[in-house]
């Protein structure tokens, strides 16, 4: 695995994603700008072209960047403070029985309740700023990171871990040479479902009580029935998150590729 | 309970070669996770060197049967020097010395690949390299080449033949295999059929090294063996119709 075989292997993927992707943008469009004739009121139902004109007006005046910037900054907070947690807990639930089987109940209880039915607990707890929606992120991301991390590391081969006691490791090697990196790969798996889970409820939280955001737009827009707009955000929304698990897929790759190796 | 094993008896002399045979579930990795600390008899005792074995240590090694006791996100060399690692020596010398290992076993040139980029049998090799780099005096092996084609396989009996005689550890082989037996050892053990198993027979395989399977003197210990290893097999079958799985 030398620099020119990751080179090589990133313009591969850049290639192959250009092509697998413009072909079902055209098909999308095309698609788009059909059902809104045959639907007849661009009012309520704008073409592509409108609202292309109003993502791009948006985009102008630098309103969307700053709202775009905002959601951003809550989802990227959140999700670095929970995977964090979420990583840390998984790790001392999967190597010690006792933790695991004392915060087994918490977790499986809380992990259904969704994010979205703290909203307004968090608002009052945490205030009407930042901190509500990042925390309201923080526990998104926490049991997904968590759970997979359980499952990554209760997969730890036996074999792998008698063979580190042969060589002499002591409990503390035992975690840091051979739990962690063996479960790495799981982490980083987790960390991928939770970012796409950040974005579902993101938009929620900032549609109940916020000042900026995406999820701020399309609510506002609703007020003054503008469905461009509310597409614009839509749009906007959805690139992100690509953007977002590909930036976060291929750097986790580019810096971690040996943890995703497997025998 | 039912016992595993009973009345399991065994001494190994030092620098000796110790084939265990046994049928499928006989009990043949449960007496090497005993020896090899894994696992605390319920009673009875293991000595090494006069001292009872209480858990894993640096004195035995492992090479277990399977790939997924090496580190696949270490390269070959890395994969090596882990127990020199552990015990906390300057890299330079970890990495020379792994290297000279590495080379023993015959994978230089391998050094910078990761356990996925190599065979089954380049796996195994670095099991044994990493085994031997801390120099024990013990090594305990789990059927290690039950997993690797015919040809691979004799070949890397024929290298641990010349790597035993090189350093003269002692070396603790299990295997349902009575040919690899009849190549390996010193002396053989068959094991009763399970549970309950406890050693039926040791003998001595007098035979000079390089050993040739063609050869009419290996032919009589194959029989020997067999014979021993099968009326067991027989009379446990006929207790036990569906046979027990390891």
């Amino acid at each position: 695995m030398t620099r020119g075989f990751v080179l090589t292997r990133l313009v591969h993927v850049a290639a192959r994603s250009a092509l697998t992707y413009a072909l079902p943008i055209g098909v999308f469009i095309v698609l788009w700008q059909v059902w809104s004739d045959v639907y007849g009121v661009p009012q309520l139902f704008p073409p592509p072209s409108t609202t292309f004109r109003t993502l791009l007006s948006m985009l102008a005046d630098g309103s969307l960047v700053r709202d775009a910037a905002a959601s951003m900054a809550r989802i990227g907070t959140g999700f670095v403070i929970g995977s964090v947690i979420g990583a840390f807990l998984g790790l001392l639930m999967g190597s010690s029985r006792i933790v695991r089987e004392v915060l087994d109940p918490y977790v499986n209880f809380l992990r259904f309740i969704s994010g979205v039915a703290w909203i307004s607990i968090f608002i009052v707890w945490f205030g009407i700023g930042e901190a509500s929606k990042v925390v309201l992120i923080v526990y998104t991301t926490v049991f997904t990171v968590l759970l997979n991390t359980v499952a990554g590391v209760v997969a730890v081969s036996p074999n792998k871990l008698r063979a580190a006691r042969c060589l002499g490791a002591s409990r503390r090697q035992l975690f840091f040479l051979v739990t962690l990196p063996a479960t790495g790969r799981f982490i980083l798996t987790g960390m991928r479902l939770s970012m796409a889970n950040s974005f579902l409820v993101i938009v929620a939280a900032e549609m109940v009580q916020a000042d900026s955001g995406i999820g701020f737009v399309i609510i506002a827009a609703r007020l003054f029935l503008a469905p461009d707009v509310i597409f614009s955000g839509m749009i906007v929304l959805g690139l992100l998150g690509l953007l977002s698990d590909r930036l976060l897929t291929i750097g986790s790759w580019l810096c971690f590729r040996r943890y995703y190796l497997q025998n | 309970m039912p016992w595993v094993l009973k009345g399991f008896n065994l001494l190994i002399g030092k620098g000796e070669f110790h084939l265990v045979l046994g049928a499928s579930g006989c009990g043949k990795t449960t007496a090497l996770n005993l020896l090899a600390g894994f696992e605390r008899p319920s009673s009875g005792r293991i000595l090494l060197d006069g001292h009872e074995v209480t858990g894993p240590g640096v004195d035995r090694m492992v090479i277990f049967q399977g790939d997924d006791s090496l580190y696949p996100w270490l390269r070959a060399l890395e994969n090596v020097e882990f127990g020199l690692r552990i015990e906390g020596l300057p890299k330079r010398v970890r990495r020379d010395k792994a290297r000279e290992y590495l080379h023993l076993v015959g994978l230089a040139g391998h050094e910078e690949k990761f356990p996925s980029e190599l065979s089954g049998g380049m796996k195994q090799r670095i099991q044994i390299a990493r085994a031997l780099v801390c120099r024990s005096p013990v090594i305990l092996m789990d059927e290690p080449f039950a997993a690797v084609d015919a040809q691979t396989r004799s070949i890397l009996q024929e290298e641990l033949s010349q790597i035993w005689e090189r350093t003269r550890c002692t070396i603790f082989f299990i295997t349902h295999d009575i040919a690899e037996a009849v190549l390996l050892a010193d002396r053989i053990s068959v094991m009763k059929a399970g549970p309950a198993s406890c050693i039926k027979e040791t003998l001595v395989v007098d035979m000079p090294r390089p050993r040739s399977p063609g050869d009419p003197v290996f032919a009589r210990y194959y029989d020997r063996v067999h014979s021993i290893l099968t009326t067991g097999v027989r009379r446990a079958s006929e207790r036990q119709p569906e046979g027990r799985q390891e």
